[in-house]
């Protein structure tokens, strides 16, 4: 594969959060605003980049049975230096979702693509493939927060947009579920209505 | 230590920062799990389990390790190693000891070394500067607030499966949707007490 068609399938083909349904947790978590998405995307971005050029680099001195924890450890290496950057550069962020960021460690996206790609590639494609997924990522965070931000608060990366409060319900927690859900099945609709395609749902799993 | 205090931090755990529905935390185990009453029994109860255990042996190696060695910000890397090798070692002792509590709970304690709602017990302990006692009974709460959340999901996904659900929301979506109105019930909880 082409790294424009890697790139590709980790925004269109797999995206992580619509396709694959992986790492949901911070869907929801995060995104009642877009800068938060964003944000949250960004940090999910470098750690997926990074662990996969880091595992493909290592890929021939980690023993296949201690593989899944040797992934672990680099995948929270990088969540750790991800971590202490925000907490530094970015406090009125990290006060909101400091938690989230470390949790970054327990997203099933990032080993999956440590075990499933790096693993098994060279360094170049594998960095692709992380950019890809990540970018994938930010993209969905950043959808949801979009339709969160505008319609709870009336306003896009804080700026207001509409005067009133349209759905004050979306940037409530049971909001969140609701805006996912939503998106999840539209884009099921789309799929079944002009690709014939079965919908990529239904799976979920870990 | 008060017990009414003690009785307030497991209500808040349990009910009102519920750790699905308003922490936003183990979906992908809370989706995955609860199609089937059975499967989301076995897992509250391993859940519940380790939860608790690990909230304590962090707390201790936090406390007795981590600090005075100044190794803090390695919190991520210790609490998930420790994790993953409490759990190795509970996986490999129950085959050992209950070979029959192995083959019901086994395949969950699998899956339960990087979720992050395990992780996210002690990372919540250590920011909240909880003692000891108090570590045990959050990691208890959230450990039964997340084993409420799943059976009321499983018990609604069993009679999910004869309404008819457009073929697009079928399956995740719909999930999604039934999750945000048990989370806009729980809101109710919110009043309970006074934190």
């Amino acid at each position: 594969m082409s790294y424009w068609q890697l790139l590709k399938n980790g925004i269109f083909g797999e995206n992580p959060v619509f396709r694959l349904a992986l790492s949901l947790c911070p869907a929801v978590a995060v995104t009642n605003s877009v800068k938060n998405g964003f944000l949250m995307g960004i940090a999910v971005l470098f750690v997926q980049t990074m662990a996969n050029v880091t595992t493909s680099l290592l890929r021939k001195f980690i023993h296949p049975k201690v593989r899944i924890p040797s992934y672990m450890f680099i995948i929270a290496t990088w969540v750790t230096v991800t971590d202490l950057v925000m907490a530094a550069y970015a406090r009125d962020v990290y006060a909101q979702m400091g938690l989230y960021i470390k949790l970054i460690v327990a997203f099933a996206i990032i080993l999956s693509r440590s075990e499933l790609f790096a693993s098994k590639n060279k360094v170049v494609p594998s960095f692709f493939d992380g950019l890809g997924m990540g970018t994938g990522f930010l993209l969905a965070l950043v959808t949801i927060g979009f339709f969160r931000e505008l319609l709870g608060r009336g306003s896009l990366w804080g700026i207001p947009i509409v005067p009133t409060k349209p759905l004050l319900i979306m940037i409530l927690p049971a909001g969140g579920f609701f805006a996912v859900g939503i998106l999840m099945g539209f884009f099921n609709w789309i799929d079944m209505k002009f690709f014939g395609d079965k919908g990529a749902s239904g799976g979920g799993g870990h | 230590m008060e017990f009414s205090k003690l009785f307030e931090l497991f209500i808040a755990a349990s009910l009102i920062n519920n750790f699905v529905f308003t922490r936003y935390l183990g979906l992908c185990i809370f989706f995955g799990v609860t199609r089937k009453m059975e499967t989301a029994i076995g897992m509250s109860v391993t859940f519940t389990s380790v939860m608790v255990i690990s909230a304590a042996l962090n707390w201790v190696i936090y406390k007795f390790i981590m600090t005075p060695l100044g190794l803090g910000f390695l919190e991520i890397v210790i609490f998930i190693g420790v994790v993953a090798g409490f759990v190795q070692a509970a996986d490999t002792i129950m085959k050992k000891v209950s070979p029959g509590l192995y083959y019901k709970l086994g395949i969950y304690l699998a899956l339960i070394t990087t979720n992050c709602i395990i992780l996210a017990v002690p990372l919540v302990n250590v920011a909240e500067s909880y003692n000891f006692i108090q570590s045990i009974v959050f990691g208890l709460g959230s450990g039964i607030g997340f084993s409420i959340a799943m059976i009321i999901m499983a018990s609604i996904r069993e009679k999910l499966e004869l309404a008819n659900v457009p073929r697009s929301f079928q399956g995740l979506p719909i999930s999604f949707i039934l999750t945000g109105l048990i989370a806009l019930a729980f809101l109710g909880f919110s009043g309970l007490i006074k934190l």
